[in-house]
């Protein structure tokens, strides 16, 4: 459909990421700004129900435990059941971890597979290098399937550690359906709230691209340590 | 008070009211995970019988949450008007529903003044899907601010004009490509992403220049917190509506920051100060699931809480009220069929307790839901009389992550439907050459041309 100005078409286009300017077919959405919706929506939901494969749990030295939501259908209806661990998730991280660790790296699919898949290979070696330049001592890093945030609770009762990070995807959208947030917690237990904790959100490449991000928690885990806090009363 | 029954040689007891009305729910996601749901479906159908036969005195004198112990209870309470329950209070809640099916809608109009918002649920709950379409549509509800919302034949919008960082030319672009397609009558509302003082008042100043620049009829809104409007207001920002999100409960608003002493200030401000001609001057946002999710729930299922957020949002007559219906997420409603279901529900409470009721027809991507449930939900709305519903590019609101309506499937309701615009707006869009008869002309969807 043409517009009566092109030029200024294009300049409205590029004040926005919302789909307009679109045309249309009577009342109806052209066929091909249809299917491109459909398209957007189908990858989001795949980051949804995707899992993260095992080849990059491997790359990235991640041994892998079941939240208490043992399906994603579960996971899904249940939001109580991904901050837990069942008993058999509970041993694996006495035996595999390193009990009291300064740093305690977890990683989750959480709402996106696909967050994990795109981000987590560049965030965690600008992470560790950012601890091991500041001479902080992180733990034994795992992935937790089908977790949630108030997971961290739940490892701080465990595994004890100064601070503890999740990486975990977040509720797709169609812009981006490769979304992550880093959650960051000074001495995690029972009854913290997000009031307790930091976040760094939109962590995708047209967001907060993952190296940076990397570097930027390292310097923030430095900050509670040496404020033995975090969350809103941590000085910035 | 029965509470127990038996049926084919199985009995089934219900502990009080609030697990009466939970099981007797159609089955949703929420209200498994309050651990309130009928167990399986013969138990659903044993609590809808009797459910049908209690009274509305019943549930009346049996406060599921008593007016002493929560504020939300009272305004409840003080809503009923006596002589109209004295009517029908012996009526069983299966009498009412037979009742609001079977009477005209001055008939509806008379019987509604005698109820509280629980017996409203109770009606919900025993009917179907076209029962709650069909009572619904008797119901017409017509409120002021600039404009006039609702009457037979009309269809109003919101043109939600997100961005993700509230920039004014981008929001600018969303609204000029809505009005190009007659979408932005019932209210230009935008959800900003920055909720302090400064940028709620730019946006309040911008909303209205586009208003004022063009001379259209409709009203603006911006949906920061009501204490954030407020502050705005008071450094004078242009505001025809204020907005604020309810809960059917105390402790839930207690969640969301606000209580009755709150919003009394906040409707005296807007009264006051607003910018609005008509004295319909709120906009106001619900959705099952919500007090639930604060742990405001007191026990009570979503449809029934709901349903008080009517009750409490009657006391302030809005302009508006938008249910935002599958927002919430999957763990309250889990797919389409649930989703449509409480869109229904939403609507028929709303419009009972005498709301301009509006649904947000929305999923999120984490929901087994896709564009098509919602053409579906829109249509079955649109036929029962929806005062307005959501305009999103292309449905796809690009910051706050989830599908909702297009401006084209507004466009094609009402052609479908013979539905119009608001009749000011309606006139406007003919001048600006937009709209024909309420249809979209040759030259509808070319924003350029509003420049």
């Amino acid at each position: 459909m043409p517009f009566r100005d092109e030029d200024r078409m294009q300049e409205l286009k590029q004040a926005t990421p919302a789909r307009i300017g679109t045309g249309r077919a009577g009342t109806r959405p052209t066929t091909r700004e249809l299917l491109k919706l459909r398209y957007d929506h189908a990858a989001a939901v795949d980051s949804v129900y995707g899992s993260v494969s095992t080849d990059l749990l491997a790359e990235l030295g991640l041994f892998m435990v079941d939240s208490g939501a043992v399906d994603q259908e579960l996971y899904l209806r249940r939001p109580d059941l991904g901050r837990l661990l069942p008993d058999h998730s509970i041993q694996q991280l006495i035996q595999r971890c390193i009990p009291s660790p300064q740093v305690q790296l977890v990683v989750s699919d959480g709402l996106s597979a696909g967050a994990i898949e795109h981000n987590a290979g560049d965030l965690i070696p600008a992470l560790l290098d950012s601890l091991q330049v500041q001479g902080l001592k992180a733990g034994t890093p795992f992935f937790v399937r089908n977790g949630r945030v108030g997971i961290m609770n739940t490892i701080g009762d465990i595994l004890h550690p100064e601070t503890i990070v999740l990486l975990i995807g977040e509720r797709p959208g169609l812009i981006t359906s490769h979304s992550m947030s880093a959650y960051l917690c000074y001495r995690p237990c029972a009854g913290m709230t997000d009031s307790d904790r930091m976040v760094i959100s939109n962590i995708h490449q047209g967001g907060t691209p993952p190296v940076e991000a990397g570097a930027h928690i390292g310097s923030l885990i430095a900050r509670m340590l040496k404020q033995k806090k975090s969350g809103v009363g941590l000085v910035q | 008070m029965k509470l127990t029954i038996s049926l084919q040689g199985e009995s089934y007891g219900f502990r009080d009211l609030k697990q009466l009305f939970a099981a007797a729910n159609e089955e949703r996601s929420g209200d498994i995970l309050a651990g309130l749901g009928a167990e399986h479906a013969k138990e659903r159908i044993a609590a809808k019988l009797l459910l049908a036969d209690l009274t509305l005195a019943d549930i009346r004198s049996h406060p599921m949450l008593p007016p002493e112990e929560d504020e939300i209870s009272r305004v409840i309470e003080e809503g009923v008007d006596e002589q109209g329950y004295q009517r029908i209070r012996h009526w069983t809640v299966g009498d009412l529903r037979d009742q609001l099916l079977s009477q005209d809608a001055a008939g509806v109009q008379d019987i509604s003044k005698g109820l509280n918002s629980e017996m409203v649920a109770a009606a919900a709950k025993l009917m179907s899907n076209l029962d709650l379409i069909q009572a619904a549509a008797k119901c017409e509800v017509i409120t002021r601010c600039n404009t006039v919302l609702g009457g037979r034949g009309r269809l109003g919008s919101r043109a939600q004009p997100n961005h993700p960082t509230d920039d004014p030319k981008g929001m600018k672009a969303s609204i000029y490509e809505a009005l190009s397609y007659g979408v932005g009558d019932t209210v230009i509302g935008i959800n900003p992403v920055i909720d302090t003082t400064d940028n709620i008042l730019r946006l309040f100043h911008e909303t209205m220049e586009v208003i004022h620049r063009w001379n259209i009829p409709t009203q603006n809104s911006v949906l920061a917190h009501v204490t954030t409007q407020m502050r705005a207001i008071e450094k004078g920002a242009p505001a025809d509506l204020i907005f604020q999100s309810l809960a059917g409960t105390q402790s839930g608003n207690d969640s969301f920051g606000i209580n009755l002493r709150l919003l009394e200030e906040a409707d005296q401000l807007i009264q006051e100060s607003g910018t609005a001609k008509g004295e319909n001057r709120w906009y106001f946002e619900t959705g099952q699931g919500s007090e639930l999710s604060a742990g405001a729930h007191h026990g009570i299922d979503q449809v029934t809480l709901e349903s008080r957020c009517y009750g409490l949002a009657k006391r302030f007559k809005p302009f508006m009220l938008n249910t935002v219906v599958g927002f919430i997420g999957p763990e309250y409603l889990y797919d389409s069929k649930q989703v449509i279901r409480a869109g229904l529900e939403d609507h028929f409470m709303g419009k009972i307790q005498g709301l301009p009721m509006g649904v947000d027809v929305c999923y999120t991507n984490h929901m087994r839901a896709d564009q098509n449930d919602m053409d579906n939900l829109a249509v079955l709305l649109a036929a029962a009389g929806v005062n307005f519903i959501i305009g999103v590019p292309m449905a796809d609101d690009c910051m706050l992550n989830y599908q909702s309506t297009s401006f084209h499937d507004i466009a094609t309701l009402r052609e479908l439907l013979r539905l119009q615009p608001g009749a000011e707006f309606a006139a406007w869009a003919e001048s600006m050459g937009i709209l024909q008869d309420g249809r979209l002309t040759a030259l509808a969807g070319d924003p350029t041309r509003l420049m």
